[in-house]
């Protein structure tokens, strides 16, 4: 037998991306079959933004409608991570400790790549979800001041956003022994991350301590810059945070889920 | 080393305080099957796990199909296949999608990795199956699959972790019939096992290692001879010359023959020259045989007396 060709070692940044869009195809594959963590991206935020809708919206901001232009940027960032947080560890994770990651350790691809598919395929279920839930939101009586642009600008911003969040979670999931230890940190995450944050009310309106996790929050600078951008008045700031803090996340959440994944144990 | 085979000198690899595989050589040459023979916890996936470049050895030398292992694991992986234990096919997606999958893994184009599958699926008898969701296979059907996934590639050596495990005697047949035909393509292949029977079927040599070690290695009929235990079985033509042929195997290996009603007689003897000493004596005295053997032992008692009491139980689970 002859071999067909033989490459450079080294990584191939193309070949990487056409086998990570392989791999992410797999990734989506299993969401048709099992749409439940789009419908969970989805329903979850839709169930928060109803339920906080009419407990506070009254009380906080003196009419429904009022509060829904300030609650919904909130559920949009909400939404842009939910979809893939706690799937993509999940999967990762059942994919360690059956034999496919085994599989694709003996192929010739960068190991990046299985990682990395699995988070493109997460982009395209926050995306799902975005479109989704600006429909919920409208019908809840949202709408965005700033127009289409602004609209597409935040709905970005949200999706950057999840994107480098999702790489605490395969990081989370290369870490973890079990699936549902993954499930488990990952709904701890999301609680204080999500929830303890701007997203009900500004952080000054609340007490000290809260307020100081709130500030350094990395989701609280991704809604503040969501909901100025729909509001139409948008601040460089918070833009400039949120970006920020992406980059942050990616920077070290994917070096390290890359190394504990590739790490020949 | 000239062909497309593997070789192992060496290896050491440590995991925290227990040495898991403490300076095992081996090696094959191209289209050769070899045989890693080992009771469980012997170290059987340690050493094939670091031939498929999954594991880095803390000591030893490693090349496959050529290539160095630890200076240039890419090279390996793309000559190699790896099966697992535990089957490393997709259980979500259908047979033909995972066969598809590893061929764009693999720079196939579309079509090409389509017609592939379409190949392999016919080759391991998955073609009613091949639309189907894995989950919905057998344990046989899913061995078929995890094999032909790993020949999408088209490798040079391939290596199978417990190939057999959990698969009933038939579909055990049906899989060491492929493993077979692989070799006689020019495939080299190193599964492990802990089932004799499977390494004296499937392998042209074996290595049997336990603790880490190798205890012996050869064709299976040196390793028998290695451990000794030689029988001679002695039947004369005239049940008469019975007594005088008794006392022959008693001059000769210094002890007396046990008399089986099958068999006539039955004598450990140390080795060949054993043997042909009672040749020549049952020749000088005329005595005719009907049945004259020099009995190497089975596989079996080689492997006990070479692993000693730990493999006791897997060997009468297997005999069983």
């Amino acid at each position: 037998m002859t071999t067909p060709r033989t490459r450079t070692a080294g990584p191939r940044p193309l070949a990487t991306l056409r086998h990570s869009l392989v791999l992410a195809r797999r990734s989506l594959g299993k969401t048709t079959r099992n749409p439940g963590p789009v419908v969970n991206g989805v329903v979850t935020p839709a169930l928060f933004m109803i339920l906080f809708l009419y407990l506070f919206g009254r009380p906080v901001a003196g009419s429904t409608a009022q509060y829904a232009q300030y609650l919904f940027p909130g559920i949009l960032v909400m939404g842009a991570g939910l979809a893939g947080m706690v799937s993509t560890g999940t999967a990762i994770n059942l994919d360690l400790r059956n034999g496919v990651t085994d599989r694709f350790r003996s192929l010739p691809i960068s190991r990046t790549a299985p990682l990395l598919g699995s988070v493109l395929a997460d982009v395209l279920r926050y995306l799902i979800a975005v479109v989704i839930l600006f429909a919920i939101g409208t019908l809840l009586g949202f709408h965005a001041e700033g127009g289409a642009p602004a609209a597409l600008g935040a709905a970005g911003l949200a999706i950057l956003f999840g994107f480098c969040l999702s790489w605490l979670t395969v990081l989370i999931g290369v870490l973890v022994r079990s699936a549902e230890a993954v499930t488990a940190f990952s709904f701890i995450a999301f609680l204080p991350l999500q929830l303890g944050s701007s997203l009900t009310g500004p952080t000054d309106t609340l007490p000290g301590w809260l307020r100081a996790w709130a500030d350094i929050n990395p989701v609280t600078h991704a809604m503040d810059a969501c909901r100025a951008l729909l509001n139409g008045t948008p601040e460089a700031g918070s833009v400039g945070r949120t970006l920020l803090w992406s980059a942050v996340l990616f920077a070290t959440c994917c070096p390290l889920a890359v190394r504990a994944y590739g790490r020949q144990e | 080393m000239a062909d497309k085979g593997f070789e192992i000198e060496g290896l050491v690899r440590k995991f925290g305080r227990t040495t898991a595989v403490d300076g095992v050589s081996l090696a094959a040459h191209r289209g050769q099957v070899l045989g890693l023979l080992g009771p469980n916890g012997a170290g059987k996936t340690t050493v094939i796990r670091v031939l498929a470049t999954l594991l880095r050895p803390d000591a030893g030398r490693v090349r496959v199909a050529g290539i160095d292992a630890l200076r240039d694991p890419a090279g390996v992986r793309r000559r190699i296949a790896f099966s697992g234990q535990h089957t490393s096919v997709d259980e979500e997606l259908t047979g033909r999608s995972n066969l598809v999958m590893i061929g764009r893994l693999l720079d196939r184009g579309r079509q090409d990795a389509r017609r592939r599958a379409g190949e392999l699926l016919s080759r391991f008898g998955l073609d009613e199956a091949a639309d189907r969701p894995v989950s919905t296979y057998s344990g046989g059907m899913r061995r078929r699959l995890d094999l032909a996934v790993g020949l999408v590639g088209r490798p040079e050596v391939v290596f199978l972790d417990e190939p057999s495990a959990g698969l009933d005697p038939g579909k055990r047949d049906e899989l060491w019939r492929m493993v077979r035909e692989l070799a006689q393509d020019g495939v080299t292949v190193l599964l492990t096992t802990q089932y004799l029977k499977e390494a004296d079927a499937l392998a042209d040599e074996i290595t049997v290692i336990d603790h880490g070690r190798l205890i012996a290695s050869g064709v299976p009929a040196d390793l028998k001879r290695q451990a000794g235990g030689h029988t001679v079985v002695l039947r004369p033509a005239d049940a008469g010359d019975l007594d005088a042929a008794a006392a022959v195997v008693a001059r000769v290996t210094g002890r007396e023959p046990s008399r089986s009603h099958r068999h006539g007689l039955v004598a450990p003897v140390a080795g060949e020259a054993e043997f042909f000493h009672i040749a020549a004596r049952l020749r000088e005295l005329g005595i005719d045989v009907g049945e004259f053997a020099f009995r190497l032992p089975s596989l079996d008692e080689v492997f006990l007396r070479l692993t000693g009491a730990t493999a006791t139980g897997h060997v009468a689970e297997e005999a069983a």
